[in-house]
């Protein structure tokens, strides 16, 4: 359920900042998958501010809630530290989600933290999907694993996605290809006007609950 | 307020000696756990119905059938009946049934049931689980206050001309709560009805199922069934009590972590942290309990799961006698400050008072 209140409760009109959500898989500490979504992070914050908008940016390491997953995918419910993490990403107004290569796709903890999550509930959120590896072979896994994942939930994904090899930390790229940096501000811009595009529009009022004489008009045969 | 026990009624092997009861076993032993329970003065036995193994209760209404003839005092209630993949005509008939054999000790909790392949066994759409439970409902609600019914909806063969028999006894359809682990839907569907509204909180945390005790407390009065202090509210809770604390917790241990629904996952610890389950001595077991008061607000029904995780008849039986020490300690704890106008759970003694006050009061005017 998409939570999101986007003005400041009791100063109508006045826009709250910008909630940046950062989902980081990496599994090592420190890990090039935190470092690449701290640059996606960085460039999105600052294409932002450019616009004047300022920026909350909130990142949630799978690492330090992967037994808190497991628990959840075998008793039904989310520990408050888990919970905390599911509204980060749920309430934001856009996610950076960065995972490492496993296996031809993203990593199962990945995979596990975005199944214990409302599939509705991340629907027309702009998603920034980015990953690691230890080869650029594995690099269209963001096109084959991460951007139908997000499709499914309803997402918009923006149309660079983001993989950094080993080799890209050190690399200038070649006259045919962009470097890291020049994709990172490519995405991040991406991203920011998709975020700002979207500003100002009031998030539709949730009803808690619908009224029962409509749920059972909804059932008399026509 | 009542006190009692809900039996999910699964077969489970006994972690620390590997022997896992026959289903006669089984169901033998339900039926002993529920005499059990009102000799030590509780006041509810709850079966569960399921239709896929590792559990035996598919028929509830023999088993409380079996059961009723055998106590006095008890009453006998479901964890839940199944609104969504039964008839309600049947269930209509049989719980009526019921009533009448079990002079008025009976009433039902709905629930729709979650084990996506009874539906297509039985003919529905677990898509359709809502309107299943919403539809079933209101035929059900008709065919126990109506003598005769015409009706048409969307997933029965129309009725016409139907009289459900035999009648509800004293012509007062038993009492019944709705019970729900998620659903705001059914929080509603209680509350417009006035129907008791039963948060099966034994798996997760409180505060979700505050937010759902609470919706269902405000329509309930926005219903006009009266201020939401009053509306009828159950909870569950499960134990494992022995004299001293760490005595319980070493032997409900290897229990626990081979448990088929809580088992393999969180620790013992964070389990009693964050869901009801209290495993220690009775006094501990006394204090959790209370502090359910301060969560949900005054409460009609209070029911223990303490035949789960595969310990033996001979252990659930101890427990039971520990629970009857507890609960009396309880009745005396919860009547404390509880407001005079917070009712109890309805019973067919009060349903009947309150039906035959109604028609007094009509007279008169």
């Amino acid at each position: 359920m998409n939570t999101a209140v986007r003005h400041v409760p009791g100063q109508p009109g006045a826009l709250r900042p910008v909630r940046l959500a950062v989902v980081a898989a990496g599994l090592s500490v420190p890990s090039s998958t935190r470092l690449l979504a701290d640059r996606l992070a960085e460039a999105t914050r600052g294409r932002l501010a450019a616009d004047g908008h300022e920026v909350e940016v909130r990142v949630v390491e799978l690492r330090d809630l992967a037994g808190d997953i497991a628990n959840n995918l075998v008793t039904g419910f989310p520990s408050a530290a888990l919970e905390e993490a599911v509204e980060t990403v749920t309430g934001a107004d856009g996610l950076i989600a960065v995972t490492p290569v496993f296996s031809a796709s993203y990593s199962g903890l990945f995979k596990s933290f975005f199944d214990l999550i409302d599939n509705t509930a991340l629907t027309g959120k702009p998603v920034l999907a980015a990953a690691t590896g230890g080869t650029a072979r594995h690099s269209l896994a963001l096109e084959h694993a991460l951007r139908p994942l997000f499709a499914y939930l309803r997402a918009i994904v923006v149309p660079t996605a983001v993989y950094a090899a080993s080799e890209d930390w050190g690399g200038t790229g070649d006259a045919l290809t962009d470097t890291l940096p020049t994709r990172i501000d490519r995405a991040a811009g991406e991203l920011a006007e998709l975020i700002g595009g979207r500003r100002g529009a009031p998030a539709p009022e949730a009803e808690a609950v619908v009224p029962f004489e409509r749920q059972l008009a909804a059932l008399r045969p026509e | 307020m009542q006190f009692g026990i809900f039996t999910v009624g699964d077969v489970t092997t006994d972690p620390t000696t590997g022997r896992e009861p026959t289903e006669h076993e089984r169901i033998k032993a339900m039926v002993t756990i529920a005499q059990k329970a009102e000799e030590v003065g509780l006041d509810v036995f709850a079966t569960g119905e399921h239709h896929n193994r590792p559990f035996v209760p598919s028929s509830p209404t023999t088993m409380l059938g079996w059961i009723a003839a055998r106590t006095e005092r008890l009453i006998l209630s479901t964890s839940t009946t199944l609104i969504t993949t039964n008839d309600p005509v049947k269930i209509a008939e049989d719980y009526a049934m019921l009533q009448h054999l079990a002079d008025g000790r009976v009433d039902l909790m709905m629930g729709r049931g979650n084990t996506g392949p009874v539906y297509p066994w039985f003919g529905q759409d677990i898509r359709q689980g809502i309107p299943l439970a919403i539809e079933n409902y209101a035929l059900l609600r008709r065919l126990w206050r109506e003598d005769v019914v015409d009706w048409e909806g969307k997933f029965r063969t129309p009725l016409q001309g139907f009289t459900s028999t035999p009648r509800p006894l004293d012509g007062v359809p038993p009492f019944v709560w709705h019970g729900s682990i998620r659903s705001p839907e059914i929080a509603e569907q209680a509350a417009y009805y006035g129907d008791g509204f039963f948060a099966n909180n034994i798996f997760w945390p409180k505060h979700h199922f505050r937010k759902l005790v609470n919706l269902y407390r405000e329509r309930y009065a926005h219903y006009g069934h009266g201020t939401p202090e009053q509306a009828i509210v159950g909870l569950g809770g499960q134990v494992f009590m022995r004299r001293n604390s760490q005595d319980a917790v070493r032997e409900f241990r290897p229990y626990f972590d081979n448990a088929p629904v809580y088992g393999h996952g969180p620790s013992l610890e964070e389990f009693t942290a964050e869901t009801p389950l209290t495993v220690g001595s009775p006094q501990e077991v006394i204090e959790k309990t209370l502090t359910f008061r301060d969560t949900f607000g005054d409460y009609q029904r209070q029911l223990f799961l303490v035949d789960h995780a595969g310990l033996p008849l001979k252990t659930v039986l101890e427990q039971l006698d520990l629970l009857g020490e507890v609960v009396a300690v309880l009745r005396e704890e919860f009547a404390k400050n509880r407001p005079a106008d917070v009712p109890d759970a309805p019973t067919h003694a009060s349903l009947v008072a309150q039906r035959d006050a109604k028609a007094l009061e009509e007279v008169a005017q």
